[in-house]
């Protein structure tokens, strides 16, 4: 017990250093858990993928259309559960910095094959009903003050002119880690419109979802859908949910790949910040802890006193920064636009991540000095001149 | 009066860089329980050594030092480490206290590694204090005390486990005279009422003047 008295004691020998190291920990903490953050959002999207849905977009690029006629051919094939269009309308809410996703959706089945967005029978019938009606995430709806019933006006781009949807449900995730930051709204309001005014672009969707029956055939379902529409002036690509995701990462995978690298390299600064601070605590102690070996004190509880020092500080470090994390991710996550994190919060494992790090750098920190008070003999540690 | 330390044809030498510096040559000393020896010589006679090695922080090249039978020559560190806890305590020239514990837990330190109680711990260390007339400094850091007080917390430290004996390496080689007097007044006491056996090393011959016996180093001889 008064070994570990002295281990506190000792950590707090010059407040100075040992605050300015444990604030240096909880900075790097900060940046490291922000960086995880980011890096977590940014996959979020593969890990929500559900394993029972497939996409069939276009076979050479994702923004060449496809015929709204190949939903009822995929309908027809076996193992296909239910196959839902879906089509990015994109267009300006308010300015070009309010980013979500807007798309046009089939309302009969787009709720079925995605069941994570949890909207009331009331609502989900009401959109049905109203042709400019819409369904926003309920994160759109805190960030706009948007109720049932609120006009939201959007200036198309994509498809151009003015369009104004009505909301008429307001869905849940169901979860934490499903977006709650979309917009859907009638395929058809969209495709009557373009009839009208350019009949070229009518009757094309986007991509398909494919809700299948048993996840273990998504490969040979996969090949069916493909096959099927081969030879055909829009030849498809039919993949795994997660495989699409994945896809559509791949642009920016060069940039998450540095983060999570620079996340890790934030770790190696701590642990360089720390063992300076251990080993000039070290060495300042060579002295007394050569009084302590004489009378007694054996390697055990030298151990105990450096390494319990530096794990000391690195848990307070630890613990400061990632009490600070919480309000700095989530000021960050306020502060970018909705749509381009939908979700950003720390995950556990980012906690786990940050406590292991802090742990094993007060460990590793205090090898060093410990190497050294250990193996410098009594009769040196009393001639030691610090 | 049968001899509490023997030391037997030792000899020491210590590696400084690429040479070889030889300390202690063929060293014998016998020192009798409850003696109060005082080790001299001018500065690298091999004085510090020669106590280090009785004191067991150090092992000698050669030969052996039995210490109430056991001679240390042939202790594992860990085994020596746990002797010295039991048999010896220890005065140095600069007190050597923890700053950041207080006068109490710094005499209290040594007890750690026994299995008193926190009551009998106590109980020791307010003995021990009260013995070198500091019980009212008890809650005192080191840099809240002069020198000499300083120097008695040590003394304090060094009798608290009531050890065979005690070593004392230069004990009033940074006080002042008043201090240095008090010091070694306090020294011959344990030594005299408390039967002692002390080997103190020190370039003052009033402070060896204290001592029963008075041997002299000369570049690792004794003369």
């Amino acid at each position: 017990m008064k070994v570990l008295k002295l281990m506190f004691k000792n950590a707090f020998r010059h407040k100075l250093r040992t605050s300015l190291t444990i604030v240096g920990i909880a900075i790097a903490v900060v940046a490291f858990s922000l960086l995880r953050t980011v890096v977590t959002v940014y996959n979020a999207g593969v890990d929500a993928s559900a394993a029972d849905r497939l996409i069939t977009r276009h076979a050479v690029s994702f923004i060449f259309p496809l015929p709204y006629s190949y939903k009822d051919k995929i309908q027809q094939i076996d193992g296909v559960e239910l196959v839902t269009p879906l089509n990015w309308f994109q267009g300006v809410y308010i300015d070009k910095d309010q980013f979500f996703a807007r798309l046009a959706v089939d309302p009969e089945t787009v709720f079925k094959v995605y069941p994570e967005f949890i909207l009331t029978k009331e609502e989900l019938d009401n959109f049905k009903k109203e042709r400019n009606s819409c369904v926003i995430g309920i994160e759109i709806a805190k960030q706009y003050n948007l109720k049932i019933g609120d006009i939201m006006t959007i200036d198309g781009d994509i498809y151009p002119g003015r369009w104004d949807f009505v909301v008429r449900g307001i869905y849940k995730p169901k979860d934490k880690t499903i977006d709650g930051t979309q917009m859907f709204f009638q395929y058809d309001y969209l495709n009557e419109r373009l009839e009208a005014e350019s009949p070229m672009r009518a009757n094309e969707i986007g991509w398909f979802a494919i809700k299948i029956k048993d996840p273990n055939r998504s490969a040979e379902i996969s090949v069916k859908v493909d096959k099927l529409f081969k030879n055909s002036s829009a030849e498809t690509k039919t993949e795994t949910e997660r495989a699409f995701q994945q896809g559509f990462l791949s642009a920016v995978s060069a940039i998450i790949t540095a983060l999570n690298y620079l996340s890790f390299i934030i770790i190696g600064i701590i642990l360089l910040v720390l063992a300076n601070t251990m080993i000039m605590a070290a060495r300042e102690r060579t002295r007394e802890y050569a009084v302590m070996k004489t009378l007694g004190f054996s390697a055990k509880h030298l151990v105990g006193l450096i390494m319990g020092e530096s794990l000391l500080i690195s848990i307070l470090g630890g613990g400061l920064g990632l009490l600070l994390s919480f309000p700095v991710v989530d000021g960050f996550g306020q502060a970018i636009p909705k749509g381009m994190f939908p979700i950003f919060y720390i995950e556990p494992i980012t906690i786990i991540l940050a406590v292991t790090a802090a742990l094993s750098i007060g460990i590793i920190s205090s090898i060093f000095p410990l190497l050294k008070a250990l193996n410098t003999k009594i009769v040196d540690g009393f001639r030691f001149v610090g | 009066m049968a001899a509490i330390i023997k030391v037997k044809d030792i000899n020491k030498s210590y590696q400084r860089d690429n040479f070889e510096v030889p300390v202690l040559n063929n060293i014998s000393l016998d020192v009798e329980e409850g003696e109060f020896l005082a080790l001299m010589g001018p500065s690298g006679s091999g004085k510090t050594t020669l106590l280090n090695l009785i004191a067991g922080i150090d092992k000698p090249d050669k030969g052996s030092i039995l210490v109430a039978d056991t001679d240390i020559a042939k202790l594992s560190e860990s085994e020596l480490a746990k002797w010295r806890s039991h048999n010896v305590g220890f005065v140095f020239q600069f007190y050597n206290l923890i700053p950041v514990l207080t006068a109490f837990e710094n005499v209290e330190l040594p007890l750690l590694l026994t299995n008193l109680t926190k009551k009998e711990r106590k109980e020791h260390v307010v003995a021990a204090l009260t013995l070198v007339g500091l019980e009212d400094r008890m809650s005192h850091y080191p840099k809240q005390l002069s020198g000499g007080q300083e120097q008695r917390v040590a003394i304090a430290r060094a009798i608290v486990t009531d050890p065979v004996i005690i070593v004392a390496d230069e004990p009033t080689g940074d006080l002042d005279k008043k201090s240095a007097d008090d010091i070694l007044l306090l020294l011959e006491r344990l030594n005299s009422e408390y039967k002692k056996t002390i080997v103190m090393v020190t370039h003052d011959p009033n402070a060896a003047s204290k001592a029963h016996v008075q041997r002299h180093l000369d570049k690792g001889d004794l003369v």
